[in-house]
């Protein structure tokens, strides 16, 4: 068995691309999704000149800032990818796929690292307002950035404005009408999840940093107001990406229907589909190869079929409907599974904490608390499997009813070279990781010695405040 | 729900997956030769990253010669607010070839798989190393990542020469020409380092960094004639003519004017006069590229600029869109090293508000 230890030049192509994708995610989401927290903190420190803020702004602009070096990191390999990868693809389709991705490095990428700059050092160089407005400009430069590449993306889902052309037995992509290829079907939906999906992350990751400083020193004011912020954004935003979501798998059902049809590991087409809400497999093949009958599932009667055809006894295809061959049904089945799941314990999450607010226990030491700490990384874990369902239920298509997969990937790349560059990312990538989280954890321990040090501190405060007959704390 | 669906698609159109649009007639470029602007635009992204980035490496290189703690942390601090906005020029080059040369994109990325890994792999290594660095006060820890910065801040340089020698030259990985570009690519940048420490350092640090500069403008020097020379001889891809052509015969002269230029600014203390005339020089080299180059953007498969293309449309859009911005890019990166000018002060750096 010497063959397994060199990886298909194709196979290996798409595990590198996805594995380097999964952990660039995790850092693109953390820009996207703590920039308006940056721009908040930064505002009300300006605006109120009260030392929380300062703190909390110096805080999170250290765990932005490494992020944001882990994230250029990890994501300029993905970048060249295209090129040392998949070259067919990005030959054919260049000039489709390269003109959005010039225009987030060109108006995004910049725009984020030029003010980021400022941000970090600019503090006693600028201006209150020059130094409100950089932090403005990099959630801009953030969100903009995420924008392009979203583009790209649903383009590849939803392929418009372009037309194939044919030279010397070589097909090629040719822009007709750049707003249709930029402004696709799937652009709204995909935009809107996707950072919602960021915001959603980065507001686990704060309450469940507010929460474990809230347990280490209850009285900690800025992180008592960071709990209840973070609290507050997590129910609104865990509700609505339920409720857009549902509308966007609507969407993917009309579009893509054999992506759907593999979220639901339906293989026979069928009328009056139920939506299996939980499902467990019944024995341990069912996991790599989930068919729906077969697994015990918690369904809703008619609801696959409502949600495709907005008619409970329409009709959803099934995997037997396309020509494919082995699609990849396990994985987009279990990951979109784990996605939903996940969603409901973050509305879960949302609720208790609102609840909890109410009832004014929100910083008491208990269950809650525990449970944002051990939610830390579920959102990250939630978008991951997200993108999965994404990608990997386009398969076998790199571009939706264009190219293949199997087209696009380069026809040089030997299985020596992938292997050894799958092997090298495997490694630098589990090391850069391992780095962030170790970071992560000393800016937090160097936070704890302040939180432990702040009911002192308010003591102190309160009583200079009665000597001038002061005013209630606010939040 | 459906609502809101309506109106989604009557905002962003129809919902059908492969609704192909109108075929816009457009043969005619926005401009006469467009493809060559475009060949412009992209060596203007790459000479932008090689000179302003490589500034980034020569600091890192001469952060070897540093073993006072005080004294290494001042050079941190030199390029600390800036070297993430140059990193992206590295992005604009390659998003621009995509975008603008697809073919050739495609063919010198897939044809240097393990090069462009190792040119992403050292561009790592040099880019977290000085941020993890700051993290901790532990001379183990520091003393680590400053190891990894400096070999980061040498192998850089030295790949992305080595891919931009083979790519002009068309001699492979290993060839000769291919390596002396990297090692030329390796001097410029400690040259670069040195001029931005002198504009940002003073006393007996600007003296000692005037030394390396004058070292390193003579190694690129003695590199690039080298280079040519075995150029010259072996004759890859039939350049020899080119060699002999006035253009760059004027090209080289000039870089020889310009390094003289720098050694006397920096030998007279006028920083600023320094830095520009190694930013001459790197636009020279630049140039050089283009001549060597143009009309082809592939030596190896003798691929033109015109035949790599892409089509009118979709150039005008390119062009449109990415040369404001551009524009727009240049003044704000004024604007960055406006706020940041002058020498840095030891104590400024990471987190320096604290």
């Amino acid at each position: 068995m010497i063959e397994p230890l060199l990886i298909d030049p194709e196979l290996g192509s798409r595990i590198q691309f996805g594995g380097t994708l999964s952990v660039h995610i995790v850092f693109a989401a953390l820009s996207v999704g703590l920039a308006p927290y940056i721009v908040y903190f930064t505002y009300k420190e300006i605006s109120t000149g009260r030392e929380k803020y300062e703190r909390l702004r110096s805080f999170w602009t250290k765990i932005f800032a490494i992020g944001f070096v882990m994230g250029t990191a990890t994501g300029i390999p993905m970048s060249f990818q295209f090129g040392t990868n998949f070259p067919v693809f990005a030959e054919s389709a260049g000039e489709l796929i390269g003109g959005p991705l010039a225009f987030e490095s060109t108006m995004a990428f910049f725009l984020e690292a030029v003010f980021l700059g400022v941000l970090l050092f600019g503090r006693e160089r600028v201006s209150d307002r020059v130094y409100v407005l950089s932090s403005v400009l990099v959630m801009v430069g953030a969100w903009l950035s995420a924008l392009w590449i979203l583009i790209v993306n649903s383009w590849m889902q939803t392929p418009q404005g372009y037309e194939l052309i044919e030279e010397n037995g070589v097909t090629g992509l040719v822009l007709t009408d750049p707003i249709a290829a930029y402004f696709t079907p799937r652009l709204f939906w995909m935009y809107v999840h996707m950072q919602n999906a960021a915001v959603i992350s980065v507001t686990l990751f704060v309450a469940g940093v507010a929460a474990y400083f809230v347990w280490t020193n209850p009285d900690s004011e800025p992180w008592r107001g960071t709990l209840k912020l973070s609290v507050g954004v997590l129910a609104i935003t865990s509700i609505f990406q339920v409720i857009h979501g549902d509308m966007y798998t609507r969407h993917v059902v009309q579009t893509q229907p054999m992506k759907f049809a593999a979220m639901e590991a339906l293989y026979e087409t069928k009328e009056g589909a139920p939506l299996h809400l939980l499902a467990f497999p019944r024995n341990l093949a069912d996991i790599t190869d989930p068919r729906a009958e077969e697994l015990f599932t918690v369904s809703i009667p008619y609801l696959a079929s409502f949600l495709a055809e907005a008619d409970p006894t329409g009709v959803v295809y099934g995997l037997e409907e396309f020509d494919v061959q082995n699609p990849p049904v396990a994985y987009v089945f279990w990951s979109f599974r784990t996605m939903v799941f996940l969603g409901f314990w973050f509305i879960a999450l949302g609720l208790w904490g609102v609840y909890r607010m109410r009832k004014g226990t929100l910083f008491e030491r208990g269950r809650f608390l525990k449970a944002l700490m051990a939610s830390i990384p579920l959102g990250f874990v939630a978008t991951i499997v997200g993108w999965y369902v994404t990608e990997i239920g386009r398969q076998p298509w790199i571009i939706q009813d264009v190219q293949l997969t199997s087209e696009g990937v380069s026809q040089t790349l030997t299985s020596t070279q992938v292997t050894i560059s799958l092997s090298a990312f495997a490694v630098a990538y589990a090391i850069l990781v391992v780095i962030f989280l170790v970071v992560v954890r000393w800016i937090v321990d160097d936070e704890l010695d302040r939180v432990q040090t702040d009911g002192l501190e308010r003591a102190e405060r309160e009583r200079a405040a009665d000597r001038a007959s002061g005013s209630p704390e606010e939040v | 729900m459906q609502g809101a669906h309506a109106f989604v698609t009557a905002v962003l159109g129809t919902d059908s997956p492969a609704s192909f649009g109108p075929v816009v007639p457009v043969d005619e470029y926005l401009i006469p030769g467009l493809p060559e602007f475009w060949f412009g635009v992209l060596l203007f992204t790459l000479g932008m990253y090689v000179f302003l980035d490589g500034f980034d490496f020569g600091i890192g290189m001469l952060y070897a010669t540093r073993e006072d703690e005080e004294e290494r942390e001042l050079l941190l601090a030199a390029f600390g607010p800036v070297w993430d906005a140059n990193e992206v020029w590295l992005v604009a080059f390659g998003t621009v070839l995509l975008a603008a040369f697809p073919p050739v994109y495609a063919a010198l990325l897939s044809e240097h798989y393990l090069l462009i890994f190792a040119v992403v792999f050292a561009l790592i290594l040099r880019g977290v190393t000085p941020e993890l660095r700051e993290q901790r006060d532990d001379p183990e820890w520091k003393r680590a990542c400053g190891r990894g910065f400096v070999v980061g801040s040498f192998l850089s340089p030295l790949f992305i020469g080595t891919l931009a020698g083979s790519w002009v030259f068309g001699t492979g990985t290993l060839g000769l020409p291919s390596v002396l570009t990297g090692v030329a690519i390796v001097f410029l940048s400690i040259s670069a380092g040195a001029a931005y420490l002198g504009m940002k350092t003073t006393g007996d640090l600007r003296e000692e960094m005037a030394t390396y500069g004058l070292y390193a403008s003579v190694g690129y020097l003695v590199t690039v004639v080298l280079l040519l020379a075995v150029v010259f001889v072996t004759d890859p891809l039939g350049v020899r003519g080119t060699l002999l052509s006035a253009p760059v015969v004027a090209v080289v002269v000039a870089t020889v004017v310009l390094l003289a230029i720098g050694a006397v600014a920096a030998a007279r203390d006028a920083t600023t006069g320094w830095f520009v005339a190694t930013g001459g020089v790197a636009a020279a080299l630049v140039v050089l590229v283009a001549l060597f180059l143009y009309p082809t953007l592939y030596p190896a498969t003798g691929t033109t600029v015109r035949e790599a293309v892409i089509s009118p449309l979709a150039l005008n859009v390119l062009t449109v869109v990415v040369v404001p911005v551009l524009v727009l890019v240049l003044l704000y990166f004024r604007y960055l090293y406006s706020v940041f000018s002058g020498p840095v002060e030891v104590g400024e750096g990471y987190g320096s508000s604290e």
